[in-house]
């Protein structure tokens, strides 16, 4: 990798010689996650969640393949297969527990690891092109998890499919006809679920293809780190093997704790219980709501009540929810910032706490019933939520008066660093 | 340049989403936050349910279960399907082979007729799931004055608080209290509808299916067939059609996340030795 003083893979033996000579697939995992990587010494645990999403992706895979085997994707009998896994198959509602609260968990991780990526600034250069995939990531993640949530036909997967199938009906012109066209007809049906079914098998493996350039990208300048200062030297770094997979492994253990806890305790608590009728086009659910890892980006769509001036407010609300996501594109453009870590920005650390907050309350606004005064605190955070990402971080970052960085990871860590270090003061 | 033109999105964005506010605002501001209505004000939540399977130690009490089952049967399956449960599944409530059969064999399932080969009717087996009263929907909806009787095998998950739902739902019935007619003259629960206030909106279709202590005949050494207890039973049987491996999950669920305990610990305890070469010794730290 780009670190001179990398471990190079020595084959220990005849088969792992021939194997390195014709096909280096073991060469490549030790320089991808095993001794050859050098990782910063000083990673907290927030630097763990990448890993944990690894994890969740081949455990969704797994349960997913598993549930494919023993579902049938037809509307009439997609709610009855659902439940003949969690009756009669064996072990198949643990299968299925663990699938539905698998992608809330998933969700969990990832938006940990996103906002570790926004205190520490992770998106900067050199790392543009991890974070730019990394949101590529989130997108798919996201269109996975709606359609797999249609799959049980129930009321919340019919309703669900058809608000945000109708959003594409917002555009001008063209709306309907693309609606009918990705639905496969005028209401979601048996073609919309065979068309998610399909795509939700696939798109799985297209994340895991990007996972692995998002991981790629990362080998190029090596991980970040809390401090956000660049690695100089061999003595800021320790390989990943033994030291991150022994963290990692730890982190993992932990994770399984509480994912487990949910699994067995209490699967249904992240569901609806309207998910458990049926579906049924002749009757409308009192408040449709997505699953709650949508619930930010869902009260943003729906703070939009009234036309601005010659744009429709169903458009604008559209609009404002994709560009939502999409602002975290310009991230690296858009903070100027020489500096990386929130650890050393007194002003910006400011912002990112009320970020986080803003977004709690989005959570919370976007599964609450459609009603006042819910809507007029989401129009407020939604206006914070913009406003922060396209005003106050570009603005801040230019302002700002950045607290003095260490001079190396090995100086923040051991508060010296004597091999490289210029004369220091003792 | 990229900034200038994301301060300017972001100003269209925050003024766009301000203007409703503001217009939200208005309207609240001059017309208030929306009336009472008689369903927000007198509807109440389910009264907590305590069932020997709450909690995470609870397991379900077979007798109980036998129970809420013949309440089901004997009241609620004149108009409610149970389509999710076969007869065979109620060996998991004590049954044995030859009481499953002839369960089975009192209720009459759709079938074949060998000799005609037209659609007739025959005595359920075990393997066959509990029939709907209704031959389809449109009978379902014709014989309840529209309203179609939903499936119970999911109704405790189906609905906010499970269990204490339906046993409140069907304690819940009474006439309109008279604070509610004074409060709100034009709420009414027209014919064929019947006042119930832990339905959402106040006016239920079901007529109340259980208005008689004694209505089902409980064997020797039950408790006394009140409505009050043959709600709670039935609640308990509804729960175990909703999930039948409730029980057999937490006690996987112990053993799972007993072992991933010692696990983590473990790793824990190795993460710990592998670091301690590379960790700074505090007194090093402090010297500096």
């Amino acid at each position: 990798m780009s670190f001179p003083w990398a471990r190079e893979y020595q084959p220990t033996n005849g088969l792992m010689k021939f194997l390195d000579e014709k096909l280096p697939l073991p060469r490549l995992i030790y320089g991808a996650i095993g001794a050859g990587y050098p990782v910063p010494r000083n990673l907290s645990y927030m630097w763990n969640f990448g890993v944990l999403a690894g994890f969740c992706l081949v455990m969704q895979i797994i349960t997913g393949v598993v549930l494919a085997m023993h579902y049938a994707p037809n509307a009439l009998v997609a709610f009855a297969t659902t439940e003949h896994i969690m009756r009669d198959v064996n072990w198949g509602w643990l299968m299925r527990y663990a699938h539905a609260n698998g992608a809330s968990f998933f969700f969990v991780v990832v938006y940990l690891h996103i906002f570790r990526g926004f205190f520490y600034s992770s998106y900067k250069a050199p790392r543009e092109m991890i974070w730019l995939l990394g949101v590529v990531i989130f997108l798919l993640m996201m269109a996975t998890a709606f359609m797999g949530y249609v799959l049980p036909w129930g009321q919340m997967s019919f309703w669900g499919a058809k608000v945000i199938t109708g959003l594409f009906g917002a555009i001008p012109l063209v709306g309907e006809p693309i609606q009918v066209w990705l639905l496969g007809g005028f209401a979601p049906d048996n073609a919309a679920l065979n068309r998610f079914f399909s795509l939700h098998f696939l798109l799985p493996f297209v994340i895991a293809g990007v996972v692995i350039l998002h991981i790629w990208a990362l080998h190029i300048p090596g991980s970040s780190n809390p401090t956000g200062v660049e690695i100089k030297t061999e003595a800021d770094t320790l390989p990943f093997h033994p030291y991150y997979t022994a963290k990692d492994g730890f982190g993992l253990g932990v994770f399984l704790l509480f994912f487990l806890g949910m699994v067995f305790f209490l699967p249904n608590f992240l569901g609806h219980p309207d998910n458990y009728i049926e579906a049924n086009p002749l009757s409308t659910p009192a408040h449709i709501v997505p699953e709650w890892y949508f619930w930010p980006f869902y009260a943003i769509l729906r703070a939009f009540t009234i036309d601005f001036f010659f744009i429709p407010a169903k458009l604008m609300g559209v609009l404002a929810m994709f560009a939502a996501i999409l602002v975290w594109f310009f991230l690296p453009w858009l903070d100027k910032s020489p500096v990386r870590s929130g650890h050393y920005r007194p002003l910006f650390r400011i912002f990112f706490w009320i970020l986080v907050v803003d977004m709690a309350v989005l959570f919370w606004l976007g599964g609450a019933a459609a009603e006042e005064p819910y809507v007029m605190f989401s129009q407020l955070a939604t206006a914070y939520y913009f406003l922060h990402f396209l005003v106050i971080l570009p603005i801040v970052s230019s302002i700002e008066k950045p607290k003095p960085l260490p001079y190396s990871i090995t100086e923040s860590v051991l508060g010296s660093d004597k091999d490289t270090a210029p004369a220091a003061a003792n | 340049m990229i900034r200038l033109f994301g301060i300017l999105t972001g100003l269209f964005f925050a003024v766009a989403v301000l203007w409703s506010f503001g217009n939200g605002a208005f309207v609240a501001a001059t017309e208030g936050l929306g009336e009472a209505t008689a369903e927000k004000v007198f509807y109440e939540h389910p009264e907590e349910l305590d069932l020997p399977s709450n909690g995470v130690f609870g397991t379900f009490d077979e007798a109980q279960l036998q129970r809420g089952y013949q309440v089901y049967k004997e009241v609620c399956s004149a108009c409610h399907s149970l389509k999710f449960v076969a007869f065979r599944d109620l060996a998991q409530l004590g049954y044995d082979e030859g009481q499953i059969k002839a369960e089975a064999a009192s209720f009459q399932v759709p079938g074949i007729d060998p000799a005609t080969g037209e659609a007739t009717t025959r005595p359920g087996l075990a393997t066959d799931y509990f029939p709907s009263p209704y031959p389809n929907t449109v009978a379902a909806a014709a014989a309840n004055n529209n309203a179609i009787p939903p499936d119970l095998s999911l109704i405790t998950k189906a609905r906010h608080d499970g269990s204490a739902y339906v046993h409140s739902l069907l304690t819940g019935y009474s006439e309109p209290p008279a604070e509610l007619t004074q409060q709100f003259p034009n709420f009414t629960t027209p014919p064929g509808l019947n006042y119930n206030r832990y339905f959402p909106n106040l006016n239920i279709a079901m007529a109340p299916p259980l208005a008689l202590d004694g209505q089902v005949t409980y064997g020797e050494g039950n408790p006394e067939p009140t409505v009050d207890q043959m709600a709670t039973d039935v609640a308990a049987f509804l729960t175990w059609t909703a999930e039948p491996t409730l029980v057999k999950r937490r006690q996987t669920g112990f053993a799972v996340l007993g072992f991933v305990l010692f696990a983590t610990i473990l790793a824990y305890f190795a993460k710990q030795q592998v670091w301690a070469a590379v960790k700074p010794k505090k007194a090093a730290k402090a010297k500096d």
